[in-house]
């Protein structure tokens, strides 16, 4: 076990974990925050999603002591001060889950995707969320969120929006 | 106010509740969550309305069943003039919380957003079930509109007696009696009865009869009932703050990971617990039978110890299944387990004799997967002598007869809290995790949360059953139906999708199972077509291994419709094509040949689908398929229909299909769909949206494969799903909303899910055909498929 520093959502921990613990569980386990989920443990679903210097990060295979002194952000620390950020709200607006369990990858996908391209066409939404897997298939909402979030957003504040 | 999603919630609302009563308990929490700390527990229900069932000289134990016959048992109204409904039902994510939280409201006449709903958890709630069969408002929404209508008018008997004046004399808005002839005397509900029992016993011989003296609202004073309140589990789902299943964490709780035959059918020799014993928070290994399972403190520690647990395990002496490549064969070479009678209409053999012209086909469906996006999980908490497991399973009550049976726990000390799981469709009915983390935590002593791997999940989860199909129809010299037979194969001996204490895989693997296999079905078409002619019949065939076997049979929606329809509305497409009419004048005039109604007018109201989508598609008639063009980019339509229960469906869809490489592309899906009275229009669509597209998964994607020894496709690898790259451009959803005749009378809510599942697979393959002229009669329609057929017709 060694002390690992981390910070997330811009709150500093300090954990006691083996260094090649998955990021993904002690994220969980270790500082309760849940947006990240178990999907699969091999980086292919995106349930485990988190967001480090502006890059969705599949946390399950993630080795915590690789991101030591990073700035992690999870679904937990999209909404400022109690307001969601605008894909959030656009996932409520479009009421896009069913079950839910997959959309924390969809949501910080979609954000790390607007954040570089605040307008991306069809194609860039579909290329961009390729790789995040959703069961229900609730595919077709998620990207009518994306462009109702893309539309709700000018560059400006798509900009401001960026933590990392 | 929403439908409660979270323990907190709960445990909020029965701490409330409980005040009113003598059966508060001492509650922590931590973490958002509840923690079963010492000391009996448990969540106080709606006022205890509670039948005491303990045997006689047993102490009572801590959770018993609710009194459905109370009113008590479902509605709880507090002095803020809220009303808290209990219903037995969960809400796997397609709106059901919200919906019931209409309906009711509606009949008690109180605002929607004055109303919470409680759901699914054992101790707090009725046993309605839980989920299955999509229903939850064709079953459970009449005893729940029941329930609160009475609630109403026993509160106008209260309001009556205050004011003097009888119940006719009263109105009554949003929660707020008032004498009609002097609205300055009125009253509320919570001030009526606020924070106090109704003491109001209801009738009906079982759950779903149980009713009290009042009428149910006719359907055009239904307010809430048609429109669309955003769902209320959304937000806690958007921004991270629902607690769902897998993030329970209770004080000493050990992680367990589950170590399975690394061939189907093998026996547990010896393990060399030495192997992981080294290993940081490693615990103990937990063996029974075949059953075993490594419990760490940590759960990347369970992990590890899963992967590198050294046991030796003995192959079975014969393989336990085919190749899946050899599937087909093996089931058509096979003698039947069960063969149901044979529906027949008219003479089908002196039709086909006389028939001018008569078409045969096979139809073939893989096992299929739940392969749900989390695996299976629970968290169980053995304190005090009593067992509670936190757990997503869609028949949570299900589970708790079932627990209490495998362990030989008495019933009321045994208890579920439901909370919200990953994509359910029939998986969570036999809660595997449940069952072992109910073991562990009992043989540990401690609480344990169980949770599978991915490779584990989509390799022995439940599966839905293959289907091998043999369609032959016959037509006249005018391109008539005349005759048609339908004979189905069903791989589903032994078919295991339930909460049962001595079939899950616990109990099969532990070598505590039952001696007699259940039987399993083979389904026959849904339709109102009338074929003068006709024989329909199903069989079921058993693979070797029965038990213990990665190829256990399941329900995955609906459970076999999807293969089903397949193979019936893929034949009437061939038929349509070899009579040279368009698809769809050539179902309506199957449609139109018989002027009978029938229960719920399937009929009038299959045909009613059927132009709908038509129109909604922008159909024009010609018959498939369309004239092959150059280039790569083959386009084309197709129409699949059929029912389920009362619910009609028909859906189109527009597909791409790329000559060089094989590849599919469903461009664009209609649906119209008719489940009678529409609750939420607007969750209904997502819902049908999804159907589809989880359908449309299954006709491009999905298949188990494995070798003679175990399953193979383990993984997003080697089992895809539909990803983003295959949605539609575009879905429309037709909500048809009833019959088409105004004279009859007003239908009410059917089931709406598990219908929409039915036709897509069919639908898809018509569009092939009419975009390419070859037919794709097996499923999955993969790119290397696809491209395999195409080039073997010289497309």
């Amino acid at each position: 076990m060694s002390r690992i520093t981390l910070k997330v959502n811009g709150t500093t921990h300090s954990v006691d974990v083996e260094p090649s613990t998955p990021l993904l569980y002690v994220l969980r386990d270790d500082l309760d925050l849940h947006g990240p989920r178990f999907g699969c443990g091999l980086g292919q679903c995106g349930a485990c999603t988190v967001i480090i210097a502006g890059e969705a990060v599949r946390s399950c295979v993630r080795r915590v002591s690789t991101v030591a002194g990073a700035e992690i952000t999870t679904l937990e620390g999209l909404s400022v001060n109690g307001t969601l950020h605008p894909v959030q709200q656009a996932w409520i607006d479009e009421q896009v889950p069913q079950c839910g369990f997959c959309q924390n990858g969809q949501i910080l996908t979609a954000k790390v995707l607007l954040d570089r391209n605040p307008t991306p066409t069809d194609a860039e939404i579909r290329e961009a969320m390729e790789r995040t897997l959703c069961r229900c298939m609730t595919y077709y909402r998620v990207q009518a969120a994306i462009r109702r979030a893309a539309q709700a957003t000018t560059p400006s504040q798509a900009h401001a929006g960026q933590e990392d | 106010m929403t439908t409660n999603r979270s323990v907190s919630k709960s445990v909020e609302d029965a701490r409330e509740n409980g005040n009113a009563t003598s059966s508060r308990r001492d509650f922590l929490k931590t973490s958002g969550f509840l923690v079963v700390g010492v000391g009996a527990t448990s969540m106080a229900g709606p006022f205890s309305a509670a039948v005491q069932a303990s045997a006689a000289g047993e102490a009572p134990g801590p959770y018993p069943d609710l009194d459905f016959r109370k009113l008590d048992s479902w509605i709880v109204i507090r002095q803020d003039n809220t009303a808290t409904f209990y219903v037995g039902k969960t809400d796997l994510g397609q709106g059901t919380g919200t919906a019931f939280r209409q309906v009711m409201s509606d009949e008690l006449d109180i605002a929607y957003d004055k109303t919470s709903c409680v759901m699914g958890s054992t101790d707090v709630t009725v046993d309605q079930g839980g989920s299955g069969g999509s229903d939850a408002l064709q079953t459970d929404g009449w005893p729940m509109r029941r329930v609160a209508a009475e609630a109403r008018r026993v509160l106008l008997e209260m309001a009556s007696a205050k004011f003097g004046v009888p119940v006719e004399a009263l109105t009554v808005r949003e929660g707020v009696i008032s004498v009609t002839a002097d609205p300055s005397k009125s009253i509320t509900y919570g001030e009526l009865i606020g924070g106090r029992q109704f003491n109001v016993t209801l009738s009906g011989e079982d759950v779903n009869k149980v009713a009290g003296r009042a009428s149910l609202k006719p359907v055009q004073e239904l307010k809430n009932v048609g429109q669309s309140p955003p769902r209320d589990d959304i937000p806690a789902k958007v921004d991270g703050s629902l607690k769902w299943a897998v993030d329970v964490k209770l004080p000493g709780m050990f992680h367990a990971r589950n170590v399975k035959p690394p061939v189907a059918g093998a026996k547990l020799v010896s393990i060399d617990e030495s192997s992981v014993r080294g290993i940081p928070g490693f615990v103990r290994v937990v063996s029974k039978g075949n059953y075993v399972a490594v419990v760490c403190e940590r759960e990347e520690q369970a992990i590890r110890a899963a992967r590198e647990l050294k046991v030796n395990w003995q192959k079975p002496a014969t393989p336990p299944f085919p190749r899946s490549e050899d599937l087909f064969t093996y089931m058509r070479s096979t003698a039947p387990t069960f063969t149901s009678d044979p529906q027949v209409v008219g003479d089908p053999d002196a039709a086909f004799a006389a028939a001018a012209r008569v078409i045969d086909a096979d139809y073939e469906v893989p096992f299929q997967g739940h392969t749900a996006f989390g695996p299976a999980h629970a968290t169980a908490d053995p304190s005090n002598d009593q067992m509670t497991i936190y757990s997503n399973d869609m028949k949570s009550y299900g589970l708790r007869n079932g627990v209490a049976k495998f362990l030989q726990m008495p019933r009321d000390r045994v208890r579920v809290v439901w909370m919200d799981g990953p994509q359910a469709y029939g998986r969570t009915a036999a809660d595997d995790a449940g069952f072992e983390a109910a073991f562990l935590a009992k043989e540990i002593g401690r609480p344990v949360r169980v949770q599978w791997s991915r490779e584990e999940e989509t390799a022995w989860d439940t599966k839905g059953p293959a289907y091998a199909v043999r369609m032959r129809g016959g037509l006249d010299g005018q391109g008539s139906l005349v005759a048609l037979e339908y004979d189905a194969r069903a791989a589903d001996h032994n078919h295991l999708g339930y909460n049962e204490h001595d079939t899950v895989l616990i109990a099969q693997l532990a070598g505590m199972r039952r001696a007699e296999p259940a039987r399993g079905r083979s389904s026959i078409p849904y339709d109102k077509y009338t074929i003068p002619n006709r024989r329909l019949q199903g069989s079921v065939v058993a693979l070797p291994l029965v038990w213990e076997t990665p190829l256990r049979t399941g329900n995955l929606r609906d459970p076999d419709g999807p293969q089903v329809t397949f193979a019936f509305e893929s034949f009437i497409d061939e038929l349509a094509a070899a009579a040279g009419a368009d698809p769809i004048e050539f179902r309506l005039r199957l449609l139109s040949a018989s002027t009978d109604d029938d229960e719920g007018f399937r009929r009038a109201r299959s045909l009613a689908v059927i132009k709908a989508a038509a129109e909604a598609y922008g159909w024009d008639a010609r018959p498939s398929p369309k004239p092959v063009p150059s280039g790569d980019i083959l386009t084309g339509r197709g129409i699949a229909y059929t029912y389920r229960s009362q619910t009609m469906v028909a859906q189109i869809a527009e597909v791409e299909v790329n000559r060089r490489t094989g590849h599919v592309w469903a461009k664009r899906l209609v649906c119209a769909h008719d489940c009678g009275l529409v609750v939420n229009p607007e969750a209904l669509k997502r819902t049908v949206e999804c159907g589809m597209l989880h359908s449309l998964s299954r006709a491009l994607h999905e298949e188990v494969q494995f070798d003679t020894e175990k399953v193979t496709s383990v993984n997003w690898s080697s089992s895809p799903t539909l990803t983003h790259a295959d949605t539609p451009e575009r879905i429309d959803v037709v909500l048809v909303n009833g019959d088409p005749n105004p004279e009859r009378p007003d239908l009410p809510h059917y089931g709406a899910g598990e219908a929409t599942c039915k036709p897509t697979l069919a639908a898809v393959a018509n569009a092939i055909f009419d975009a390419t002229g070859v037919r794709l009669r097996r499923v999955p329609f993969r790119d290397e498929r696809v491209r395999a057929a195409l080039r073997a017709a010289g497309v």
